[in-house]
């Protein structure tokens, strides 16, 4: 018995680096950045800005994974918008996205200049993260603050058919 | 009496706060030496650089030599830099005030590090992430807010930054006009409101 669960224990191990070696996240500037939030095409876009070292941030990435697990065959795509420092990428950003696991797809926004663009994400935003943008069409919604699982759902769900 | 009530909770962070041309209020806090520090201290202040900052934010971290540069720059000019930590450390343990101690010892900051301990300071000017300058003038009226937002506009480097909000306002304010841009947003970290 103890045998077979070493065994497992390295498969297990196996799986996980292989998996590791895949984590690959999009490094983009504002001006790429920027083509997804013209996207009109029915889809339900759930933006979250956050950065692995910001507290609550960290502390709401279950309850978005969760929406995505739930919707993520559905008209839904849900984006993790990274806001680390670039130089954090390699040391802080990918090790954290394979400790959490986290399924739903995470970018880097790399822009430095945010006074250039926290107003067109949303003329609220102070800057302040954790912020949520979610739009479909003509819909959106943003806030500057944590959300919950139940708050996000309350505006997703009517979206999603 | 509701509406009032609705009003003071829902206008705590966000309605509330300075707006370009305001007057603003003095206060009174505690310093990392141990002495409490007011605006009316520096009699011979031409105004004030008010950030609000603190420990643990990485930007605020990124911004720590730029605020030592500007209070060596302007403090000579009649601008002083204050710093003012507005987190509550029982959610952030090293925005402590004695954690403030240490960082001010190790960085030997050329300004006074204040602790905001009631969180009265911040609301009251409308701070809502750290970094957050607001840029003071001394006028007839009082000290008017002339500036508010970012020190720059690259948190990542220094040296990239292309545009120096708060030095263009100092020597705007200086030459006798107002600041512009006298806005700007910056992405920080939220302030950590102590929970009720």
């Amino acid at each position: 018995m103890p045998g077979k669960t070493i065994l497992l224990t390295i498969v297990l191990f196996n799986i996980m680096q292989l998996q590791a070696q895949d984590i690959s996240v999009n490094v983009l500037d504002f001006e790429s950045f920027e083509t997804l939030l013209s996207k009109k095409n029915d889809t339900v876009y759930v933006l979250n800005f956050w950065a692995t070292w910001c507290a609550p941030c960290v502390k709401e990435l279950p309850d978005f994974e969760k929406l995505n697990k739930q919707y993520q065959d559905k008209n839904f795509k849900m984006i993790l918008v990274s806001l680390d420092f670039r130089k954090m990428l390699e040391s802080h950003l990918l090790p954290f996205i394979e400790k959490n696991r986290l399924q739903a797809e995470v970018l880097m926004l790399h822009a430095p200049d945010a006074n250039a663009w926290i107003d067109r994400i949303d003329p609220s935003w102070s800057g302040a993260i954790p912020a949520t943008l979610i739009y479909k069409n003509e819909f959106s919604f943003f806030r500057e603050g944590s959300m919950s699982y139940t708050e996000l759902n309350q505006i997703v769900k009517p979206l999603i058919h | 009496m509701l509406l009032f009530l609705f009003f003071s909770f829902s206008g705590i962070v966000f309605a509330q706060g300075y707006e370009i041309g305001d007057k603003a209020a003095d206060f009174n806090l505690l310093n990392v030496d141990g002495t409490y520090v007011s605006m009316a201290d520096y009699p011979d202040a031409k105004g004030f650089i008010v950030i609000f900052t603190c420990n643990h934010c990485p930007y605020s971290v990124a911004y720590e030599g730029r605020k030592i540069a500007l209070a060596k720059q302007f403090a000579p000019q009649g601008y002083p830099v204050i710093a003012i930590n507005p987190n509550d450390s029982t959610i952030v343990p090293l925005d402590s005030y004695s954690n403030m101690i240490k960082r001010a010892d190790e960085k030997s900051f050329p300004y006074p590090y204040l602790l905001d301990a009631d969180q009265s300071v911040f609301q009251r000017y409308g701070a809502t992430r750290t970094p957050h300058v607001f840029l003071l003038n001394k006028e007839a009226g009082g000290l008017i807010v002339r500036y508010i937002g970012a020190i720059d506009n690259n948190y990542e480097n220094a040296d990239e930054a292309t545009e120096h909000y708060v030095e263009d306002a100092i020597r705007a304010l200086k030459d006798g006009d107002l600041p512009n841009p006298d806005f700007t947003k910056a992405i920080g970290c939220t302030i950590k409101i102590k929970k009720s």
